[in-house]
């Protein structure tokens, strides 16, 4: 059922994404001020999927807290490892867009900054799980370290965007923008749920990876007990 | 009350072992100035054409974080010999009030390193100090309690750690990024004689309510890190 589940999920955010493709490449009206803007549609996506991810790894960090499972302790790495990946994609495509627009690989633009401290703290996260070898010590001490973290989301977040922008100003109509064309908006969207059918994907797979690491722990240790 | 009363104690306890061997106080007041010594390399501070105060916050504040790490990563690996660090977690002590107390006792020290470091670095670099001095107090005292919060959180994680010393900042300097920031723009106003208005009121903001949030975090959820 689980792996039906995974398949399903693969494919839809694959069929989403292919769509959403030919949508922005082909039927969508070109935008004439705004240089190489498809890469738009990627790049906040990205974001949207990474700073969903750092919330669930929060909610999974909270859930191991208060039940002590390993269950959701293999989750909350799972997401925040997938959460970094797409937090990657949405720099690089960050950068690779500001070499088009403005000449320049980087930008010391308020946004590029914020996702890349965050990208620091959570690949800190990463590198910690790695120095740990007992799981319940490294458990505990990655739950910690991801509560304090999404919490300090939110304020990088918030202040370096108070922090004087080059950053293009927000054009979504939930950000009070309103500066993009009817019909515009929704590929993103669109794309934002194939990112996220895609992140799920790879969650799955990693916690039934992080199961059989432990499984095979386990069997090694009883194997060294003979 | 008590609470409190057994932070204090945990605080006078690691202040008094520490004035007795100053092995982190020097170390760090020492680090503070070679990095002001380097500082005057990146840049020619006699050059007239230069204007130390547009960047004079972001060079004290680099070289105050960098020196608070040095106690910082003392705090708890001082416990580490002959198991004092169970003996204080199994005494009748809250896991939050050890760790507020080795909070307090960090604060002390890393803000007299900084106060000593600041009249150094306003001789080696001619800035005045004096015109917003009670602002720039401040600042230093808001700042200093968010370093001293984060790295005294991590400094408990990371003590039984192998990569004790290189864990503590790679965690701890992106997490410090928000009060870094605020206090850089801050100090680099008030240096160069411009008070606190209506512009830069919110960064004060931005320090009193990340001090108040991760305080409270810290001492409520440091026993997972403390206790298990």
């Amino acid at each position: 059922m689980r792996e039906r589940i995974t398949y399903a999920l693969a494919v839809a955010g694959m069929a989403l994404l292919t769509w959403n493709l030919y949508k922005i490449c082909f039927v969508l009206p070109k935008e004439a001020n705004v240089a190489a803007y498809q890469i738009f549609y990627f790049h906040v996506p990205a974001a949207l999927t990474a700073f969903s991810c750092f919330f669930v790894a929060l909610v999974a960090s909270g859930l191991y807290i208060s039940s002590s499972d390993l269950k959701y302790d293999a989750f909350a790495a799972g997401v925040t490892e997938v959460a970094v990946a797409f937090a990657s994609v949405n720099l690089a495509t960050g950068m690779i867009w500001a070499r088009y627009a403005w000449g320049i690989w980087w930008a010391w633009d308020a946004r590029l900054t914020s996702m890349l401290t965050c990208w620091l703290m959570y690949a800190g996260y990463l590198i910690l799980r790695r120095a740990i070898d007992e799981p319940t010590q490294r458990a505990r001490l990655s739950a910690f370290v991801s509560i304090l973290g999404c919490v300090n989301v939110a304020f990088v977040y918030k202040s370096i965007e108070w922090f004087r922008t080059q950053h293009p100003a927000p054009v979504l109509s939930i950000r009070g923008g309103g500066g993009m064309a009817p019909g515009m908006e929704a590929p993103m969207y669109w794309n934002y749920v194939a990112m996220l059918c895609f992140a799920t994907v790879l969650i799955i797979v990693r916690m039934r990876q992080e199961a059989v690491s432990r499984e095979i722990d386990s069997l090694r240790r009883m194997a060294h007990a003979y | 009350m008590t609470f409190l009363r057994q932070s204090l104690t945990v605080a006078a306890k690691d202040l008094r072992s520490e004035m007795r061997t100053k092995e982190a106080l020097n170390a760090s007041l020492a680090f503070s100035v070679v990095i002001f010594l380097l500082f005057s390399f990146a840049f020619d501070p006699g050059n007239l054409a230069i204007d130390i105060n547009e960047f004079s916050g972001g060079l004290l504040w680099l070289a105050f974080a960098f020196a608070g790490a040095l106690s910082l990563n003392r705090s708890f690996a001082r416990e580490l010999q002959n198991d004092c660090l169970d003996a204080l977690v199994a005494s009748p002590v809250p896991p939050g009030a050890l760790f507020l107390g080795k909070a307090l006792a960090n604060f002390a020290l890393i803000l007299a390193v900084e106060l000593v470091s600041l009249a150094v670095f306003a001789v080696m670099y001619d800035v005045r100090i004096q015109p917003q001095f009670g602002w720039l107090m401040v600042v230093m005292l808001l700042t200093t309690w968010a370093i001293t919060v984060i790295g005294t959180a991590f400094s408990a994680l990371t003590v039984n750690l192998r990569l004790r010393e290189l864990m503590l900042p790679i965690l701890t300097y992106p997490f410090l990024i928000p009060p870094l920031m605020s206090a850089i723009l801050l100090t680099t106003d008030l240096l160069g004689g411009k008070p606190i208005g209506s512009d830069n009121m919110i960064w004060v903001r931005v320090l009193v309510a990340f001090d108040v949030i991760f305080s409270l975090l810290a001492v409520v959820f440091i026993d997972i890190v403390l206790v298990g």
